[in-house]
């Protein structure tokens, strides 16, 4: 078997556990602290602490000029997150669901990821839109999407989903720092909140220190000879879960956790699938037209014969996310899902 | 007011806040002992709107189920007060086979053909469709008015705006109501809006604006009479808000630290009110009063039974409906 380190995206030396949530805040309270230029706005994000806690303690600590709670007025406070992030600041600027983007997706994609290149290059956007993503609660259509492909699929934005609160507090720092706008999508079902059922994962070491977790970088979160399973998210967990269920019946699987969907580290999942010979991708997403084919395409696309079977992937099957839970749990990327394609692969 | 429309309003109000407390019960019973959004027989998020009855009462006695309704996120007690089935919609808040949407909407999302009522998750945008409901009823020649609701904290959406110029533009028989209950989530009235009152902005969109502002069912019963009645006679749009009361969280499980008012608000509640006005004006005694608690908590068992004994949907049905 050949066994590649798992890339370990910071120092493990840590002890100190943080639920996804708080390493996230930590992430912002650190780059607030260092730089000025970093504040806040989006609906209910002063004293609620945003609805899924990606804000809690920040107005307590900065006070109402760098954490502004907003009206519901996405096109307008996002639109000013832009304007201000154009004039040299780093907003960071809350949009609550993914789903609400309909409302403000003329601000997101003809001008926060267009002004770089309409202005040749001169202007730059350097701001963080967070929101939230995902299903398993029975939130309904309009409050369960994850849509992360729709922003990938849209040139000019970075795209950042992290899985871990290592990750998160990280590719947070990360995506402050940057140049670029960044779309920061986290999963409520991995940020650790008390009124949620818990993911065992969604709490883990996180370092105290400032550091980076490199956008566009994978991190291959389980090692394995048999199968590569490409995957994000909340996924990362359901695969991992499944691996380590297969794991003593002999099966045993790479997961890649992607991190970033732009830029998309395909040379990971080249390098794996060369290993394995066998490629799962797993998404919360909506199947056609999104990562899921992305990524199977970049495989075949350098080298159709690295697959030893036919790809496969466990999506959403194109049906917006059933508000009961029975339907629900039919077209999310369960755990069950995921093992009997991992098994059809293997055995294809 | 005719003792007979007071006493119908009175008992709008009972039915609503009768279907929600039970709403509220099964809604809390299966989450313990900590509280889990996605356990229990009702997941999901759950907006109440207890408080907000007068609103829908007062407005939704002027229509008849040709009239078209949209509303929140809040839904409730305007499909009530506008007679969408109760066993339909309990059945479609479980996400049972037998609900409105066959457990496919759930509680944000809630249509219903027979009585021309929807709602939308999603802030504000209820209020373009009541336009297009409006231009058909106008096409078709016939009275017949779209009623579109938001809360104040939507009234400063894109839509909310667009919509009034348009409605008013092409005179649609549209009437505009604003649920003025001081929060939009955790952010108050005066942290997000520019003006005190909403109404004034139906002056900015040439159609008659007007604030109701003690949560009176009669009150609004009295502004909805002259909305409607311009709507039907095709003279165009008008904008009601009403400042009314949120008694109990944004959704379940809010804690409302944020709240400050908290403390008077149980005072406020505008159906103890009310049965005490009606009483005092010898309208309501003692019979009619547990008639109508009784009448009401029949038809919400009746209405909680059906739901619970509907089958959840099959999985292997998950992917129908998407198209026609
Ligand atoms: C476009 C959009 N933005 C944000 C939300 C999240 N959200 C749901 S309810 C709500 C507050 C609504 O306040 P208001 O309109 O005053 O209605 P209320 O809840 O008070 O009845 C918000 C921000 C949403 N559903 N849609």
């Amino acid at each position: 078997m050949t066994l590649t380190e798992p890339s370990s995206p910071v120092p493990t030396s840590t002890q100190r556990k943080l639920s996804t949530a708080k390493a996230m805040v930590e992430g912002i309270a650190q780059e607030m602290e260092r730089d000025p230029g970093v504040f806040v706005l989006g609906e209910d994000v002063g004293s609620y602490g945003g609805i899924f806690s990606s804000t809690t303690g920040l107005l307590e600590k900065f006070g109402p000029q760098r954490v502004l709670d907003t009206p519901i007025s996405e096109t307008a406070f996002i639109g000013t997150a832009i304007g201000a992030a154009v004039e040299g600041m780093r907003p960071i600027v809350e949009l609550m669901f993914v789903d609400f983007f309909g409302v403000c997706m003329d601000q997101i994609y003809n001008h926060m990821a267009k002004i770089h290149f309409e202005s040749g290059g001169n202007l730059t956007v350097p701001m963080v839109l967070t929101t939230a993503v995902g299903g398993g609660y029975s939130d309904g259509a309009q409050h369960s999407q994850c849509l992360w492909g729709t922003f990938a699929h849209l040139p000019g934005m970075k795209v950042v989903v992290p899985s871990t609160p290592a990750d998160a507090k990280g590719l947070m720092i990360s995506a402050i720092r940057d140049d670029n706008p960044v779309v920061y999508l986290f999963h409520k079902g991995i940020m650790g909140l008390p009124w949620m059922a818990k993911n065992r994962r969604s709490i883990g070491p996180v370092p105290e220190d400032e550091y980076e977790v490199p956008i566009g970088k994978a991190s291959i979160v389980r090692p394995g000879r048999d199968v590569t399973i490409v995957t994000l998210s909340l996924s990362v967990h359901h695969a991992l879960d499944v691996a380590d269920e297969l794991a003593g019946d002999n099966v045993e699987c790479e997961v890649i956790d992607l991190r970033s969907l732009v830029p998309m580290d395909t040379d990971t999942i080249l390098e794996s699938v060369g290993r394995t010979g066998r490629l799962l991708v797993v998404d919360e997403d909506y199947l056609s037209f999104g990562l899921s084919g992305e990524v199977i395409a970049r495989v075949v696309e350098r080298d159709p014969t690295l697959l030893r079977a036919p790809a496969r992937r466990v999506c959403v099957p194109d049906v917006p996310i059933p508000y009961a839970r029975s339907l629900e749990y039919a077209v999310l990327p369960t755990a069950d899902r995921i093992r009997r394609a991992v098994l059809e692969v293997v055995t294809a | 007011m005719e003792p007979k429309i007071a006493l119908d309003l009175y008992r709008t109000m009972v039915l609503i806040r009768t279907f929600e407390e039970a709403i509220l019960r099964e809604y809390h019973a299966d989450k313990k002992p900590v509280f889990d959004i996605g356990a229990g027989q009702i997941p999901g998020e759950m907006h109440l709107s207890a408080g907000q009855e007068p609103v829908a009462a007062g407005v939704c006695a002027h229509l008849t189920t040709d009239d078209a309704v949209t509303a929140t996120h809040r839904p409730h007690h305007f499909a009530i007060a506008h007679g969408v089935d109760l066993r339909k919609m309990a059945a479609e808040i479980f996400g049972r086979v037998d609900g409105l949407g066959h457990g496919r909407g759930g509680h944000m999302h809630l249509f219903d053909p027979d009585t021309h009522f929807s709602c939308s998750g999603i802030i504000a945008e209820g209020y373009p469709p009541a336009l297009g409901q409006a231009l058909a009823f106008q096409r078709q020649g016939n009275a017949r008015i779209a009623v579109a609701v938001t809360g104040e904290g939507a009234a400063n959406q894109g839509a909310f705006h667009e919509s009034l110029n348009l409605a008013s533009l092409w005179k649609l028989p549209v009437v505009f109501v604003v649920e003025d209950n001081d929060w939009g989530i955790s952010v108050p009235r005066s942290a997000s809006t520019c003006v005190t009152s909403n109404a004034v902005r139906a002056a900015g969109y040439d159609m008659p604006g007007e604030r109701v502002e003690d949560n009176s069912v009669e009150a609004v019963h009295a502004a909805a009479e002259r909305a409607v009645a311009r709507a039907r006679a095709g003279e165009g749009p008008s904008l009601i808000e009403v400042h009314t009361l949120r008694l109990w969280g944004h959704f379940e499980g809010d804690a409302q630290g944020y709240r400050p008012d908290l403390e008077g608000v149980p005072g406020r509640d505008p159906l103890p009110t009310y049965e005490a006005e009606l009483r005092r004006a010898g309208v309501l005694g003692d019979a009619g009063a547990r008639e109508a608690a009784d009448a009401a908590a029949q038809r919400v068992e009746d209405a909680i039974a059906f739901a619970k004994q509907s089958a959840e949907p099959a999985p292997e049905t998950a992917r129908d409906y998407v198209f026609a």
